[in-house]
């Protein structure tokens, strides 16, 4: 019976995870006595909390890093920790794979590593690094409330109280993640922080969810990742943008968008309060945006078209105007605006276009940033390029849209996101970026990936839009139509020369393929007086002297 | 520098009275296009100095889009090239004729 096999067996312990945090703890305290930790003892902290094996989560993101803590863990002894299982989103400092050159860890699952490219890949084949998977941001960290639930975990905040209470400020990101996964799985939690304060101005991370804290030497690494500068903005992104604007913004009424992080969507952002409100377009296109403060975004917020900002991260220099513009931003009772990646992600999945830049794109649409000898990731882009198939709420966009993909009236209709590639047929005079079969063929046979790294698949892909002008994927019935719309688009490259010349006439006539002329597009105002800010130096006037560009991009 | 020149039948339509039209300055945005009425028999010529060499057919197919796209006849394109991209070159030049188009309106 049932009842009588349970009663056979020996009890089960069901609080090893915890009795494991209590001892980690013990070992912990024996070492400081007190929740602050002197940044002296770092390492022989971490050497008393990490267990062999662990998984371990180093925070860093795009932009904060807890870097000081990253260094630190490099210099523990291999022979006291070794084994480890790195799970983290970005790999982007020298110390982040000097853990696996100094022999403590062995296994790494992330999502993205930009800078590190090259190295990582050497490592890899090397056979230093064993890489798990490679994920979106968003993926990870679902994967930390899973399997992949972080024993020790070090995190960067800008200041803490006595209690451990965390003030993460405007740089908040991807710690709320990490933080929820760890603090509930009897995990570890180590923060260091900018500086220890009596009174943090606002509780990001409650204290008892800490374990310990580290006031670091010197304040977390961050970098300016999303400014660009107007002045280099050229007359074909103008164009293109113009394009975008007319062809897309206002032909599906889009309200509730992701833009990515170039120069082509900057353009975009810097036309709002010309082009597109010359247009009348104010109030009727790109209303609620899911992106960081981007400096390119002030002259739009300031005239008015822009209600509503949710931001993953935040932007050096940023602060002050953001603080500013409470109606706009997400911002705490203390006055700064409160990040979050994981929220700003599903926010962006959820609305009703993304669109972003590639390196290359095939046939089929599929486009990839992979280069043949680095292993750079994933990041955010392919959770806010795709489709969301759970998506249920209707919208104007989205039902256009959906109504354009559909090919059979007897079929259940269903909305459609507008997933949108900006491109440049070439990325640089020997680079097209449309090519018959992408890198990421090649970056899978050498390393060994299961798949092609594929950053936006082909059938997520609803327009490309280039120079040349846009091809509307969803009206393409087949993959033949689809490959002339692309080729359509792909301008002098060799697959743009390769286009059947009496196809894509007929695809332009069912507006498959667009050319600027076809609406409305006035190439004459394609010039960089179109641009509502042409230098870092009119933001700051935009701003009202509010945003504080960093020294480098000052050329005054 | 490599020298070019391509010729295309016109097509009568748009008659270019106007005074040439120079547009682009080859300081800042690396191309400058000239386009003016010419007695060439309702022909179109264009001719090309680039600093970059080797691109002959590219430019001959940039051309003729170009050419398909607008009705011309009896105008002469001279273009001075200091490595533009195609995209560049084709804005350049219908930001030429709209111009024109716009002023005889």
């Amino acid at each position: 019976m049932y009842q009588s096999s349970m009663l056979g067996k020996p009890a089960r312990d069901w609080t090893r995870l915890e009795q494991s945090y209590r001892g980690r703890m013990e070992r912990g305290n024996a070492i400081s006595g007190n929740k602050i930790v002197p940044h002296q003892d770092a390492v022989a902290l971490m050497e008393a909390v990490i267990e062999s094996g662990d998984r371990v989560c180093i925070e860093g993101n795009n932009q904060k890093h807890a870097d000081f803590l990253a260094a630190e863990l490099a210099r523990c002894s291999p022979k006291r920790i070794h084994g480890l299982h790195i799970v983290q989103s970005n790999i982007a400092l020298p110390t982040h794979l000097d853990v696996f050159e100094n022999g403590l860890a062995e296994k790494l699952d992330f999502c993205y590593s930009g800078p590190q490219g090259v190295r990582i890949s050497r490592l890899v084949k090397d056979g230093q690094v064993k890489v798990g998977a490679i994920h979106t941001y968003l993926e990870l960290y679902s994967r930390y409330f899973c399997d992949l639930t972080p024993h020790v975990s070090f995190i960067a905040a800008d200041a803490a109280d006595r209690d451990g209470n965390l003030y993460t400020g405007v740089n908040t990101e991807d710690t709320p993640a990490i933080v929820e996964a760890t603090a509930f799985k009897s995990g570890i939690l180590i923060a260091q922080v900018n500086r220890i304060v009596d009174r943090v101005p606002r509780v990001d991370v409650p204290g008892d969810w800490v374990s310990y804290v580290i006031e670091s030497p010197k304040p977390y690494y961050i970098e300016p990742i999303f400014t660009r500068d107007p002045a280099v903005i050229t007359e074909i992104q103008i164009l293109m943008a113009m394009m975008v604007i007319r062809g897309i913004y206002e032909k599906y009424g889009v309200t509730r968008l992701n833009h990515g992080i170039g120069f082509d969507t900057a353009a975009i952002e810097l036309i709002l309060p010309t082009y597109a409100a010359d247009l009348g377009l104010k109030g009727k296109i790109c209303r609620y945006m899911s992106v960081n403060p981007c400096p390119t975004l002030i002259p739009a917020i300031e005239s008015g078209f822009i209600d509503g900002i949710h931001c993953a991260g935040s932007e050096v220099g940023m602060s002050d105007y953001v603080a500013a513009r409470s109606d706009v931003f997400f911002i705490g009772r203390d006055g700064s605006m409160r990040s979050n990646r994981v929220f700003c992600q599903l926010a962006g999945h959820y609305a009703d276009l993304f669109i972003g830049s590639t390196l290359q794109i095939d046939l089929e649409g599929n486009s990839s940033t992979a280069t043949h000898n680095r292993i750079t990731g994933f990041g955010g882009a392919p959770n806010f390029g795709s489709e969301s198939r759970g998506r249920r709420h209707a919208s104007p966009s989205w039902l256009l849209a959906g109504q354009e993909a559909s090919r059979d009236p007897h079929r259940m209709p269903r909305g459609r996101k507008l997933v949108v590639q900006l491109v440049q047929t070439f990325s640089d005079p020997t680079s097209p970026t449309f090519v018959e079969r992408l890198d990421a063929w090649t970056l899978k046979d050498s390393f060994g990936l299961p798949l092609p790294p594929v950053m936006v698949y082909g059938d997520d892909l609803t327009h490309i839009v280039t120079e040349e002008g846009i091809a509307n994927l969803l009206l393409c019935d087949d993959l033949a139509e689809r490959e002339q719309a692309i080729r359509a688009v792909a301008g002098y490259t060799p697959v743009g020369l390769g286009r059947d010349r009496a196809v894509v006439t007929r695809l332009r006539a069912k507006g498959a393929v667009v050319y600027p002329e076809d609406i409305g597009v006035d190439k004459r105002l394609a010039t960089r007086d179109l641009l509502a800010a042409r230098s870092i130096k009119d933001l700051v006037r935009w701003s009202g002297g509010l945003y504080d560009p960093p020294a480098r991009f000052r050329n005054w | 520098m490599e020298h070019l020149e391509f010729r295309f039948p016109g097509r009568p339509g748009l008659v270019w009275k106007a005074e040439g039209k120079l547009v682009g300055v080859v300081g800042s945005g690396n191309l400058e296009v000239l386009i003016e009425p010419a007695d060439l028999k309702g022909d179109c010529l264009a001719t090309i100095s680039t600093s970059i060499v080797g691109f002959g057919e590219t430019w001959r197919q940039v051309l003729t889009d170009f050419m398909e796209r607008h009705t011309l006849s009896d105008i002469r394109i001279s273009i001075n090239d200091g490595g533009a991209t195609p995209a560049v070159v084709s804005l350049r030049l219908d930001q030429a004729v709209a111009d024109y188009l716009g002023a005889a309106q």
